[in-house]
Protein backbone atom coordinates (compact mmCIF):
# COMPACT_ATOMS: atom_id res chain seq x y z
CA UNK A 1 0.00 0.00 0.00
CA UNK A 2 2.90 2.55 0.68
CA UNK A 3 3.99 1.53 -2.10
CA UNK A 4 1.36 3.14 -4.14
CA UNK A 5 0.99 5.90 -2.49
CA UNK A 6 4.45 7.31 -2.75
CA UNK A 7 4.23 6.24 -6.79
CA UNK A 8 0.62 7.99 -7.20
CA UNK A 9 1.83 11.12 -5.77
CA UNK A 10 4.75 11.57 -7.76
CA UNK A 11 4.02 14.21 -10.36
CA UNK A 12 6.77 13.54 -13.54
CA UNK A 13 5.55 9.76 -13.15
CA UNK A 14 6.08 8.81 -16.80
CA UNK A 15 9.40 7.91 -18.67
CA UNK A 16 11.50 10.37 -21.45
CA UNK A 17 11.33 8.01 -24.44
CA UNK A 18 13.71 8.58 -27.27
CA UNK A 19 14.33 7.40 -30.79
CA UNK A 20 17.57 8.28 -32.98
CA UNK A 21 17.38 6.79 -36.59
CA UNK A 22 15.72 3.92 -35.38
CA UNK A 23 15.05 1.27 -38.71
CA UNK A 24 13.78 -2.14 -38.62
CA UNK A 25 14.52 -4.68 -41.62
CA UNK A 26 12.63 -8.17 -41.95
CA UNK A 27 14.42 -9.61 -44.55
CA UNK A 28 14.99 -7.36 -47.30
CA UNK A 29 12.16 -5.71 -46.27
CA UNK A 30 11.97 -2.06 -44.63
CA UNK A 31 9.22 -1.53 -42.05
CA UNK A 32 10.71 1.20 -40.17
CA UNK A 33 13.85 3.53 -41.87
CA UNK A 34 15.22 5.90 -39.62
CA UNK A 35 13.18 7.34 -37.61
CA UNK A 36 13.42 9.56 -34.96
CA UNK A 37 11.12 10.54 -32.07
CA UNK A 38 11.29 12.18 -28.58
CA UNK A 39 8.23 11.57 -26.31
CA UNK A 40 8.55 14.20 -23.21
CA UNK A 41 7.40 12.51 -19.54
CA UNK A 42 3.47 12.25 -19.83
CA UNK A 43 2.87 13.17 -23.22
CA UNK A 44 0.23 10.78 -24.73
CA UNK A 45 0.93 10.03 -28.06
CA UNK A 46 -1.03 8.20 -31.01
CA UNK A 47 0.24 6.75 -33.88
CA UNK A 48 -1.86 6.30 -36.80
CA UNK A 49 -1.34 5.19 -39.97
CA UNK A 50 -2.58 2.53 -42.46
CA UNK A 51 -1.88 -1.11 -42.04
CA UNK A 52 1.31 -2.47 -42.79
CA UNK A 53 3.13 1.00 -42.08
CA UNK A 54 5.28 -0.16 -39.69
CA UNK A 55 3.61 1.56 -36.27
CA UNK A 56 3.15 -1.94 -34.80
CA UNK A 57 6.34 -2.67 -35.58
CA UNK A 58 7.40 0.81 -33.95
CA UNK A 59 5.60 -0.13 -30.61
CA UNK A 60 7.26 -3.78 -30.12
CA UNK A 61 10.51 -2.22 -30.67
CA UNK A 62 9.72 0.16 -27.85
CA UNK A 63 8.30 -2.78 -25.87
CA UNK A 64 11.63 -4.64 -26.12
CA UNK A 65 9.94 -7.31 -27.86
CA UNK A 66 11.93 -6.86 -30.74
CA UNK A 67 15.58 -5.16 -31.71
CA UNK A 68 15.71 -2.85 -33.76
CA UNK A 69 18.38 -3.41 -36.89
CA UNK A 70 20.08 0.11 -36.65
CA UNK A 71 19.36 3.30 -34.29
CA UNK A 72 19.03 3.43 -30.80
CA UNK A 73 15.89 3.68 -28.41
CA UNK A 74 16.16 5.16 -24.86
CA UNK A 75 14.03 5.84 -21.85
CA UNK A 76 15.00 8.25 -19.93
CA UNK A 77 18.71 8.01 -21.65
CA UNK A 78 19.24 4.65 -20.81
CA UNK A 79 19.13 2.20 -23.99
CA UNK A 80 15.92 -0.13 -24.09
CA UNK A 81 17.79 -3.30 -24.36
CA UNK A 82 14.76 -6.23 -23.84
CA UNK A 83 12.06 -6.70 -22.43
CA UNK A 84 11.73 -3.72 -19.61
CA UNK A 85 9.81 -3.70 -16.30
CA UNK A 86 8.71 0.04 -16.16
CA UNK A 87 6.44 -0.98 -19.41
CA UNK A 88 4.01 -2.16 -20.04
CA UNK A 89 1.33 -3.22 -23.24
CA UNK A 90 -1.75 -3.93 -23.87
CA UNK A 91 -2.40 -6.25 -26.63
CA UNK A 92 -4.83 -5.81 -29.54
CA UNK A 93 -6.53 -9.17 -28.00
CA UNK A 94 -6.69 -9.00 -24.08
CA UNK A 95 -4.81 -12.46 -23.72
CA UNK A 96 -5.84 -13.14 -20.08
CA UNK A 97 -5.20 -16.58 -19.45
CA UNK A 98 -8.51 -18.12 -19.54
CA UNK A 99 -7.94 -20.84 -16.49
CA UNK A 100 -7.08 -17.53 -14.00
CA UNK A 101 -9.91 -16.06 -12.64
CA UNK A 102 -10.14 -11.83 -13.50
CA UNK A 103 -8.58 -10.54 -10.08
CA UNK A 104 -5.96 -13.84 -10.65
CA UNK A 105 -5.22 -12.03 -14.10
CA UNK A 106 -5.00 -8.52 -12.79
CA UNK A 107 -2.83 -9.85 -9.94
CA UNK A 108 -0.73 -11.96 -12.65
CA UNK A 109 3.04 -11.63 -11.96
CA UNK A 110 2.87 -9.68 -8.50
CA UNK A 111 3.67 -11.00 -4.72
CA UNK A 112 1.25 -12.45 -3.17
CA UNK A 113 0.89 -9.87 -0.44
CA UNK A 114 0.32 -7.15 -3.60
CA UNK A 115 -3.32 -8.94 -4.30
CA UNK A 116 -4.75 -5.54 -2.75
CA UNK A 117 -3.75 -3.38 -5.15
CA UNK A 118 -5.50 -6.23 -7.77
CA UNK A 119 -8.54 -5.49 -6.29
CA UNK A 120 -7.80 -1.22 -6.13
CA UNK A 121 -6.88 -1.38 -10.09
CA UNK A 122 -10.16 -3.20 -10.68
CA UNK A 123 -12.62 -1.24 -9.25
CA UNK A 124 -10.87 1.72 -10.83
CA UNK A 125 -11.53 0.28 -14.58
CA UNK A 126 -15.52 -0.38 -12.76
CA UNK A 127 -14.99 -4.17 -12.77
CA UNK A 128 -14.60 -4.95 -8.90
CA UNK A 129 -17.66 -6.82 -8.55
CA UNK A 130 -16.54 -9.70 -11.64
CA UNK A 131 -13.40 -10.35 -9.90
CA UNK A 132 -14.04 -13.95 -8.95
CA UNK A 133 -15.71 -14.18 -12.88
CA UNK A 134 -13.49 -16.88 -15.43
CA UNK A 135 -12.53 -14.59 -18.30
CA UNK A 136 -14.61 -16.62 -20.87
CA UNK A 137 -18.19 -15.28 -19.09
CA UNK A 138 -16.87 -11.66 -20.08
CA UNK A 139 -17.73 -9.17 -23.06
CA UNK A 140 -14.92 -8.34 -25.18
CA UNK A 141 -14.89 -4.57 -23.61
CA UNK A 142 -14.95 -5.79 -20.20
CA UNK A 143 -11.92 -8.34 -21.22
CA UNK A 144 -9.99 -5.34 -22.30
CA UNK A 145 -11.17 -3.40 -19.26
CA UNK A 146 -9.64 -6.51 -17.31
CA UNK A 147 -6.21 -6.38 -19.46
CA UNK A 148 -5.87 -2.36 -18.70
CA UNK A 149 -6.00 -3.25 -15.18
CA UNK A 150 -3.74 -6.06 -15.24
CA UNK A 151 -1.17 -3.58 -17.23
CA UNK A 152 -1.96 -0.63 -14.35
CA UNK A 153 -1.44 -2.46 -11.39
CA UNK A 154 2.13 -2.58 -12.64
CA UNK A 155 2.11 1.42 -12.56
CA UNK A 156 4.37 1.30 -15.66
CA UNK A 157 6.10 4.67 -16.46
CA UNK A 158 5.30 4.01 -20.09
CA UNK A 159 2.17 1.86 -21.49
CA UNK A 160 1.70 0.95 -24.52
CA UNK A 161 -1.75 0.53 -25.94
CA UNK A 162 -1.54 -1.62 -29.31
CA UNK A 163 -4.87 -1.23 -31.18
CA UNK A 164 -6.35 -2.75 -28.05
CA UNK A 165 -9.88 -1.54 -28.73
CA UNK A 166 -10.39 -2.23 -32.53
CA UNK A 167 -12.25 -5.13 -32.21
CA UNK A 168 -14.94 -3.01 -29.99
CA UNK A 169 -18.21 -1.74 -30.58
CA UNK A 170 -18.32 2.39 -30.89
CA UNK A 171 -20.29 3.06 -27.62
CA UNK A 172 -17.71 1.13 -25.96
CA UNK A 173 -14.90 2.69 -27.60
CA UNK A 174 -16.09 5.68 -26.28
CA UNK A 175 -16.20 4.52 -22.84
CA UNK A 176 -12.99 2.80 -22.76
CA UNK A 177 -11.60 6.44 -24.38
CA UNK A 178 -13.08 8.08 -21.31
CA UNK A 179 -11.51 5.40 -18.60
CA UNK A 180 -8.02 5.40 -20.40
CA UNK A 181 -8.31 9.43 -20.42
CA UNK A 182 -9.19 9.51 -16.87
CA UNK A 183 -6.62 6.88 -15.66
CA UNK A 184 -3.60 8.60 -17.23
CA UNK A 185 -4.38 11.84 -16.02
CA UNK A 186 -4.58 10.38 -12.81
CA UNK A 187 -1.53 8.43 -13.20
CA UNK A 188 0.71 10.35 -15.01
CA UNK A 189 2.94 7.49 -17.26
CA UNK A 190 3.64 7.91 -20.46
CA UNK A 191 1.25 6.33 -23.39
CA UNK A 192 2.12 5.27 -26.94
CA UNK A 193 -1.11 4.26 -28.46
CA UNK A 194 -0.82 2.75 -31.89
CA UNK A 195 -4.35 3.00 -33.64
CA UNK A 196 -5.66 3.00 -37.15
CA UNK A 197 -8.84 5.28 -35.91
CA UNK A 198 -8.11 8.58 -36.27
CA UNK A 199 -10.75 10.20 -34.30
CA UNK A 200 -9.35 7.63 -31.18
CA UNK A 201 -5.97 9.34 -32.05
CA UNK A 202 -7.59 13.48 -31.99
CA UNK A 203 -9.66 11.95 -28.35
CA UNK A 204 -6.94 10.84 -26.52
CA UNK A 205 -3.49 11.94 -27.67
CA UNK A 206 -1.10 15.38 -26.98
CA UNK A 207 0.33 14.59 -30.62
CA UNK A 208 -0.83 12.45 -33.25
CA UNK A 209 1.83 10.88 -35.68
CA UNK A 210 1.27 9.45 -38.99
CA UNK A 211 3.87 6.84 -39.94
CA UNK A 212 3.72 6.45 -43.90
CA UNK A 213 5.94 3.50 -45.70
CA UNK A 214 8.21 3.82 -42.62
CA UNK A 215 8.74 7.08 -41.90
CA UNK A 216 7.02 9.98 -39.97
CA UNK A 217 4.89 12.04 -42.15
CA UNK A 218 3.02 13.89 -39.85
CA UNK A 219 3.88 15.00 -36.29
CA UNK A 220 0.25 16.94 -35.25
CA UNK A 221 0.06 18.41 -31.59
CA UNK A 222 -3.28 18.55 -30.54
CA UNK A 223 -4.22 21.60 -28.13
CA UNK A 224 -7.37 21.15 -27.59
CA UNK A 225 -8.61 21.11 -23.61
CA UNK A 226 -10.00 17.76 -22.13
CA UNK A 227 -12.31 16.19 -22.13
CA UNK A 228 -12.38 16.23 -26.10
CA UNK A 229 -15.91 16.44 -27.23
CA UNK A 230 -16.46 14.61 -30.61
CA UNK A 231 -18.97 17.34 -31.61
CA UNK A 232 -16.74 20.18 -31.07
CA UNK A 233 -15.90 21.42 -34.36
CA UNK A 234 -12.35 22.55 -33.84
CA UNK A 235 -12.10 18.73 -33.39
CA UNK A 236 -13.47 18.04 -36.11
CA UNK A 237 -11.29 20.72 -38.36
CA UNK A 238 -8.50 18.50 -36.82
CA UNK A 239 -9.48 14.51 -37.42
CA UNK A 240 -10.63 15.70 -41.15
CA UNK A 241 -7.27 17.36 -41.80
CA UNK A 242 -5.10 14.26 -40.31
CA UNK A 243 -7.32 11.93 -42.00
CA UNK A 244 -7.19 14.16 -45.40
CA UNK A 245 -3.31 13.67 -44.99
CA UNK A 246 -3.56 9.42 -44.04
CA UNK A 247 -6.08 9.03 -47.17
CA UNK A 248 -3.89 11.34 -49.43
CA UNK A 249 -0.33 9.51 -50.67
CA UNK A 250 2.32 11.70 -49.98
CA UNK A 251 4.06 14.14 -52.20
CA UNK A 252 7.64 14.77 -51.60
CA UNK A 253 7.50 18.85 -51.01
CA UNK A 254 4.09 18.04 -48.92
CA UNK A 255 5.75 15.22 -46.41
CA UNK A 256 7.31 18.01 -43.80
CA UNK A 257 6.55 17.49 -40.62
CA UNK A 258 4.55 20.74 -39.49
CA UNK A 259 2.71 21.44 -35.59
CA UNK A 260 1.06 24.67 -36.79
CA UNK A 261 -2.11 24.73 -38.69
CA UNK A 262 -1.19 23.92 -42.14
CA UNK A 263 -4.01 23.12 -45.02
CA UNK A 264 -3.59 19.69 -46.37
CA UNK A 265 -5.30 19.98 -49.86
CA UNK A 266 -7.01 16.23 -50.55
CA UNK A 267 -9.91 14.85 -51.31
CA UNK A 268 -13.23 15.49 -48.45
CA UNK A 269 -13.23 12.36 -46.26
CA UNK A 270 -17.25 12.91 -45.61
CA UNK A 271 -17.77 10.91 -42.54
CA UNK A 272 -15.14 8.16 -43.04
CA UNK A 273 -12.85 7.90 -39.99
CA UNK A 274 -10.90 4.34 -40.83
CA UNK A 275 -7.69 4.45 -42.68
CA UNK A 276 -7.18 0.94 -42.96
CA UNK B 1 -28.76 -19.75 -19.75
CA UNK B 2 -28.89 -22.64 -17.65
CA UNK B 3 -32.69 -22.88 -17.87
CA UNK B 4 -32.70 -22.98 -21.34
CA UNK B 5 -30.50 -25.94 -21.59
CA UNK B 6 -32.01 -27.63 -19.11
CA UNK B 7 -35.22 -27.28 -21.42
CA UNK B 8 -33.41 -28.38 -24.40
CA UNK B 9 -32.55 -31.90 -22.55
CA UNK B 10 -36.05 -32.47 -21.36
CA UNK B 11 -38.35 -31.85 -23.83
CA UNK B 12 -37.15 -34.65 -26.77
CA UNK B 13 -38.46 -36.70 -24.01
CA UNK B 14 -42.23 -36.77 -24.58
CA UNK B 15 -41.75 -37.08 -28.33
CA UNK B 16 -39.98 -40.40 -27.46
CA UNK B 17 -42.60 -41.19 -25.07
CA UNK B 18 -45.14 -42.23 -27.11
CA UNK B 19 -43.18 -44.31 -29.02
CA UNK B 20 -45.77 -47.35 -29.00
CA UNK B 21 -42.85 -49.96 -28.59
CA UNK B 22 -42.27 -48.53 -24.72
CA UNK B 23 -45.98 -48.83 -23.76
CA UNK B 24 -45.12 -51.42 -21.23
CA UNK B 25 -42.85 -49.22 -19.43
CA UNK B 26 -45.04 -46.68 -19.30
CA UNK B 27 -44.41 -46.52 -14.90
CA UNK B 28 -40.84 -46.01 -15.82
CA UNK B 29 -41.40 -43.13 -18.27
CA UNK B 30 -43.63 -41.47 -15.47
CA UNK B 31 -41.11 -41.68 -13.47
CA UNK B 32 -38.13 -41.12 -16.14
CA UNK B 33 -40.09 -37.52 -16.79
CA UNK B 34 -40.69 -36.16 -13.00
CA UNK B 35 -36.85 -36.72 -12.75
CA UNK B 36 -35.50 -35.53 -15.43
CA UNK B 37 -33.38 -37.21 -18.48
CA UNK B 38 -31.01 -38.88 -16.47
CA UNK B 39 -32.71 -42.27 -16.61
CA UNK B 40 -33.19 -42.33 -20.21
CA UNK B 41 -29.62 -43.65 -21.09
CA UNK B 42 -30.12 -46.86 -18.52
CA UNK B 43 -33.15 -47.53 -20.29
CA UNK B 44 -31.69 -50.17 -23.12
CA UNK B 45 -29.51 -51.74 -20.46
CA UNK B 46 -31.98 -52.42 -18.36
CA UNK B 47 -34.37 -54.04 -20.72
CA UNK B 48 -31.59 -55.97 -22.12
CA UNK B 49 -30.72 -57.49 -18.41
CA UNK B 50 -34.45 -58.13 -18.28
CA UNK B 51 -34.60 -59.63 -21.51
CA UNK B 52 -31.94 -61.82 -20.83
CA UNK B 53 -32.93 -62.85 -17.44
CA UNK B 54 -36.87 -64.05 -18.60
CA UNK B 55 -34.35 -66.16 -21.57
CA UNK B 56 -32.60 -68.13 -18.84
CA UNK B 57 -35.66 -68.42 -16.92
CA UNK B 58 -37.26 -69.55 -19.94
CA UNK B 59 -34.43 -71.87 -20.69
CA UNK B 60 -34.05 -70.78 -24.16
CA UNK B 61 -30.45 -69.55 -23.07
CA UNK B 62 -28.30 -72.92 -21.41
CA UNK B 63 -26.38 -71.85 -18.13
CA UNK B 64 -23.28 -73.25 -20.07
CA UNK B 65 -23.61 -70.52 -22.61
CA UNK B 66 -24.88 -67.24 -20.23
CA UNK B 67 -26.52 -67.82 -16.52
CA UNK B 68 -28.95 -65.74 -15.60
CA UNK B 69 -28.54 -62.21 -14.29
CA UNK B 70 -29.54 -63.52 -10.92
CA UNK B 71 -26.65 -65.99 -10.70
CA UNK B 72 -24.00 -63.65 -11.98
CA UNK B 73 -25.46 -61.47 -9.17
CA UNK B 74 -25.33 -63.97 -6.42
CA UNK B 75 -22.34 -65.07 -7.51
CA UNK B 76 -20.79 -61.73 -7.13
CA UNK B 77 -22.55 -61.49 -4.13
CA UNK B 78 -20.91 -65.40 -2.48
CA UNK B 79 -17.28 -63.68 -3.96
CA UNK B 80 -18.09 -60.53 -1.85
CA UNK B 81 -18.77 -62.06 1.35
CA UNK B 82 -15.77 -64.47 0.98
CA UNK B 83 -13.40 -61.82 0.70
CA UNK B 84 -11.95 -63.31 -2.78
CA UNK B 85 -13.29 -60.56 -4.67
CA UNK B 86 -11.82 -57.92 -3.04
CA UNK B 87 -8.51 -59.36 -2.87
CA UNK B 88 -8.32 -60.23 -6.80
CA UNK B 89 -9.76 -56.57 -7.61
CA UNK B 90 -7.21 -54.94 -5.11
CA UNK B 91 -4.39 -57.07 -7.04
CA UNK B 92 -5.68 -55.90 -10.68
CA UNK B 93 -6.09 -52.48 -9.62
CA UNK B 94 -2.97 -52.51 -7.77
CA UNK B 95 -1.14 -53.63 -10.85
CA UNK B 96 -2.90 -51.04 -13.97
CA UNK B 97 -2.20 -48.40 -11.30
CA UNK B 98 1.54 -48.98 -10.75
CA UNK B 99 1.86 -49.59 -14.48
CA UNK B 100 -0.41 -46.13 -15.42
CA UNK B 101 1.96 -44.30 -12.93
CA UNK B 102 5.09 -45.43 -14.45
CA UNK B 103 4.37 -45.60 -18.09
CA UNK B 104 2.31 -42.58 -17.34
CA UNK B 105 4.37 -40.53 -15.05
CA UNK B 106 7.12 -41.13 -17.69
CA UNK B 107 5.26 -40.07 -21.01
CA UNK B 108 4.67 -36.90 -18.67
CA UNK B 109 7.71 -36.01 -18.01
CA UNK B 110 9.33 -36.90 -21.32
CA UNK B 111 6.67 -34.86 -23.06
CA UNK B 112 7.52 -32.07 -20.65
CA UNK B 113 10.67 -32.51 -21.78
CA UNK B 114 10.66 -32.65 -25.32
CA UNK B 115 7.82 -30.00 -25.44
CA UNK B 116 9.37 -27.49 -23.90
CA UNK B 117 13.26 -27.72 -24.77
CA UNK B 118 14.25 -27.84 -28.36
CA UNK B 119 17.48 -30.15 -27.81
CA UNK B 120 15.53 -32.92 -25.75
CA UNK B 121 12.63 -32.78 -29.48
CA UNK B 122 15.33 -33.26 -31.80
CA UNK B 123 17.03 -36.22 -29.34
CA UNK B 124 14.42 -38.12 -28.64
CA UNK B 125 11.30 -37.26 -30.65
CA UNK B 126 11.96 -39.31 -33.68
CA UNK B 127 13.05 -42.46 -31.74
CA UNK B 128 10.20 -42.23 -29.51
CA UNK B 129 7.70 -41.78 -32.50
CA UNK B 130 9.27 -44.91 -34.17
CA UNK B 131 9.16 -47.23 -31.29
CA UNK B 132 5.34 -45.85 -30.91
CA UNK B 133 4.00 -48.08 -34.20
CA UNK B 134 4.88 -51.16 -32.19
CA UNK B 135 1.76 -52.36 -30.69
CA UNK B 136 2.63 -52.99 -27.26
CA UNK B 137 0.75 -56.77 -27.37
CA UNK B 138 3.25 -57.55 -30.18
CA UNK B 139 6.21 -57.46 -27.54
CA UNK B 140 4.57 -60.65 -25.61
CA UNK B 141 6.63 -63.12 -26.50
CA UNK B 142 9.87 -60.84 -25.87
CA UNK B 143 8.72 -59.84 -23.00
CA UNK B 144 8.25 -63.38 -21.18
CA UNK B 145 11.12 -64.07 -22.59
CA UNK B 146 12.64 -60.81 -20.66
CA UNK B 147 10.88 -61.23 -17.22
CA UNK B 148 9.06 -64.74 -17.47
CA UNK B 149 5.34 -64.56 -16.89
CA UNK B 150 5.42 -62.88 -13.47
CA UNK B 151 4.50 -59.21 -12.22
CA UNK B 152 7.06 -57.31 -13.93
CA UNK B 153 5.91 -58.38 -17.27
CA UNK B 154 2.71 -57.01 -16.45
CA UNK B 155 3.33 -53.54 -15.37
CA UNK B 156 5.96 -53.42 -18.03
CA UNK B 157 3.63 -54.16 -20.81
CA UNK B 158 1.22 -51.50 -19.31
CA UNK B 159 3.77 -48.89 -18.60
CA UNK B 160 4.92 -49.56 -22.44
CA UNK B 161 0.75 -48.71 -23.78
CA UNK B 162 0.10 -46.10 -21.23
CA UNK B 163 3.18 -44.19 -22.39
CA UNK B 164 2.54 -43.08 -25.67
CA UNK B 165 -1.01 -41.65 -25.23
CA UNK B 166 0.19 -39.13 -22.67
CA UNK B 167 3.41 -38.62 -24.09
CA UNK B 168 2.52 -37.54 -27.72
CA UNK B 169 -0.20 -35.09 -25.87
CA UNK B 170 1.70 -33.96 -23.94
CA UNK B 171 3.91 -32.99 -26.42
CA UNK B 172 1.60 -31.16 -28.44
CA UNK B 173 -0.68 -30.17 -25.45
CA UNK B 174 2.68 -27.79 -24.76
CA UNK B 175 3.13 -27.28 -28.44
CA UNK B 176 0.11 -25.53 -28.72
CA UNK B 177 -0.57 -23.26 -26.13
CA UNK B 178 -1.06 -20.06 -27.41
CA UNK B 179 2.01 -17.78 -28.58
CA UNK B 180 0.33 -14.54 -27.68
CA UNK B 181 -0.60 -15.72 -24.13
CA UNK B 182 3.46 -16.90 -23.53
CA UNK B 183 4.47 -13.34 -25.24
CA UNK B 184 2.04 -11.68 -23.10
CA UNK B 185 3.51 -13.68 -19.92
CA UNK B 186 7.07 -12.35 -20.89
CA UNK B 187 5.86 -8.62 -21.18
CA UNK B 188 4.90 -8.75 -17.73
CA UNK B 189 7.77 -10.17 -16.32
CA UNK B 190 7.12 -13.07 -15.44
CA UNK B 191 9.92 -15.59 -14.66
CA UNK B 192 10.70 -18.70 -16.68
CA UNK B 193 9.10 -20.80 -13.84
CA UNK B 194 6.07 -18.66 -13.62
CA UNK B 195 5.71 -18.56 -16.83
CA UNK B 196 5.83 -22.42 -17.12
CA UNK B 197 4.08 -22.73 -14.23
CA UNK B 198 0.91 -19.71 -15.42
CA UNK B 199 0.69 -20.36 -18.59
CA UNK B 200 2.03 -23.29 -20.34
CA UNK B 201 1.12 -26.37 -17.69
CA UNK B 202 -2.28 -24.58 -17.43
CA UNK B 203 -2.77 -24.32 -21.38
CA UNK B 204 -1.61 -27.86 -21.82
CA UNK B 205 -3.53 -29.94 -19.48
CA UNK B 206 -6.61 -30.36 -21.63
CA UNK B 207 -4.60 -31.75 -24.05
CA UNK B 208 -2.76 -33.89 -21.62
CA UNK B 209 -5.83 -35.14 -19.95
CA UNK B 210 -7.10 -36.42 -23.23
CA UNK B 211 -4.12 -38.41 -23.68
CA UNK B 212 -5.22 -39.92 -19.45
CA UNK B 213 -8.56 -40.70 -20.69
CA UNK B 214 -6.86 -42.77 -23.86
CA UNK B 215 -3.97 -44.18 -21.46
CA UNK B 216 -6.79 -45.45 -19.14
CA UNK B 217 -8.43 -46.96 -21.86
CA UNK B 218 -5.97 -48.76 -23.10
CA UNK B 219 -4.57 -49.96 -19.40
CA UNK B 220 -7.73 -52.27 -18.69
CA UNK B 221 -7.08 -53.55 -22.10
CA UNK B 222 -3.75 -54.73 -21.41
CA UNK B 223 -3.94 -55.43 -18.20
CA UNK B 224 -6.71 -58.07 -19.33
CA UNK B 225 -4.72 -59.43 -21.89
CA UNK B 226 -1.65 -59.79 -19.67
CA UNK B 227 -3.69 -61.19 -16.53
CA UNK B 228 -5.48 -63.69 -19.02
CA UNK B 229 -2.02 -65.15 -20.28
CA UNK B 230 -0.81 -66.39 -16.88
CA UNK B 231 -1.74 -65.03 -12.90
CA UNK B 232 -1.87 -66.57 -9.51
CA UNK B 233 -4.03 -63.62 -8.21
CA UNK B 234 -6.50 -60.50 -9.98
CA UNK B 235 -9.56 -60.82 -11.88
CA UNK B 236 -7.81 -62.40 -14.99
CA UNK B 237 -6.80 -65.30 -12.73
CA UNK B 238 -10.36 -65.29 -11.00
CA UNK B 239 -11.78 -66.04 -14.21
CA UNK B 240 -9.52 -68.55 -16.19
CA UNK B 241 -9.58 -70.31 -13.13
CA UNK B 242 -13.64 -70.15 -13.41
CA UNK B 243 -13.39 -70.95 -16.33
CA UNK B 244 -11.46 -74.36 -16.09
CA UNK B 245 -14.44 -75.67 -13.99
CA UNK B 246 -17.04 -74.03 -16.28
CA UNK B 247 -18.42 -71.39 -13.82
CA UNK B 248 -19.93 -69.37 -16.24
CA UNK B 249 -21.22 -67.13 -13.40
CA UNK B 250 -18.19 -66.02 -12.04
CA UNK B 251 -16.35 -65.64 -15.30
CA UNK B 252 -18.83 -62.90 -16.11
CA UNK B 253 -18.73 -61.62 -12.82
CA UNK B 254 -15.08 -60.98 -13.92
CA UNK B 255 -16.17 -59.46 -17.10
CA UNK B 256 -18.45 -57.09 -15.37
CA UNK B 257 -15.96 -55.84 -13.13
CA UNK B 258 -13.48 -55.16 -15.70
CA UNK B 259 -16.21 -52.87 -17.61
CA UNK B 260 -17.15 -51.75 -13.90
CA UNK B 261 -13.34 -50.86 -13.28
CA UNK B 262 -12.89 -48.85 -16.61
CA UNK B 263 -15.88 -47.17 -16.72
CA UNK B 264 -15.05 -46.12 -12.75
CA UNK B 265 -11.58 -45.02 -14.62
CA UNK B 266 -13.58 -42.85 -16.64
CA UNK B 267 -15.77 -41.25 -14.64
CA UNK B 268 -12.36 -40.38 -12.32
CA UNK B 269 -10.90 -38.69 -15.29
CA UNK B 270 -13.71 -36.88 -16.15
CA UNK B 271 -13.82 -35.04 -12.70
CA UNK B 272 -10.57 -34.18 -13.32
CA UNK B 273 -11.29 -32.57 -16.35
CA UNK B 274 -13.94 -30.63 -14.84
CA UNK B 275 -12.37 -29.73 -12.13
CA UNK B 276 -9.36 -28.29 -13.54
CA UNK B 277 -10.92 -27.30 -16.87
CA UNK B 278 -14.22 -25.61 -14.99
CA UNK B 279 -12.46 -21.99 -16.77
CA UNK B 280 -13.35 -23.54 -20.18
CA UNK B 281 -16.72 -22.78 -21.20
CA UNK B 282 -17.38 -25.79 -23.08
CA UNK B 283 -17.04 -27.53 -19.69
CA UNK B 284 -18.79 -25.16 -17.33
CA UNK B 285 -22.38 -26.11 -18.49
CA UNK B 286 -22.06 -29.84 -17.34
CA UNK B 287 -20.56 -28.10 -14.03
CA UNK B 288 -23.14 -25.77 -13.46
Amino acid sequence: MSMSDTTTSDSPRGVKLEARGLSKRYGTRDVLRNTHLKIEPGEFIAIVGRSGCGKSTLLRLVAGLEAASAGTLSTDGKAVNGLHDDTRIMFQEARLLPWRRVLDNVALGLPREQRGRGREVLAQVGLAEREGEWPARLSGGQRQRVALARALVHQPRLLLLDEPLGALDALTRIEMHRLIEGLWQQHRFTALLVTHDVQEAVALADRVILIEDGRIALDQRIDLARPRSQGDPAFAAIEKRILDRVLQKPDAADATPASGTPHWPGPPAHGLRWAI
Amino acid sequence: MNTQVRELQVTPIPATAEDPSTAGTGAVWGFARSVGARLLPWLVPVALVVFWQVASSLGWLSTRVLPAPVDVVKAFWTLTLSGELWTHVKVSAGRALAGLAIGGGLGLVLGLLTGSVRFFETLLDSSIQMVRNIPALALIPLVILWFGIDESAKLFLIAVSVFFPIYLNTFHGIRNVDPQLIEMGRTYGLSRWQLYREVILPGALSSILVGLRFSLGLMWVILIVAETISAQSGIGYLTMNAREFLQTDIVLVGILLYALLGKLADVFARGLEQWWLRWHPGYQKKAA
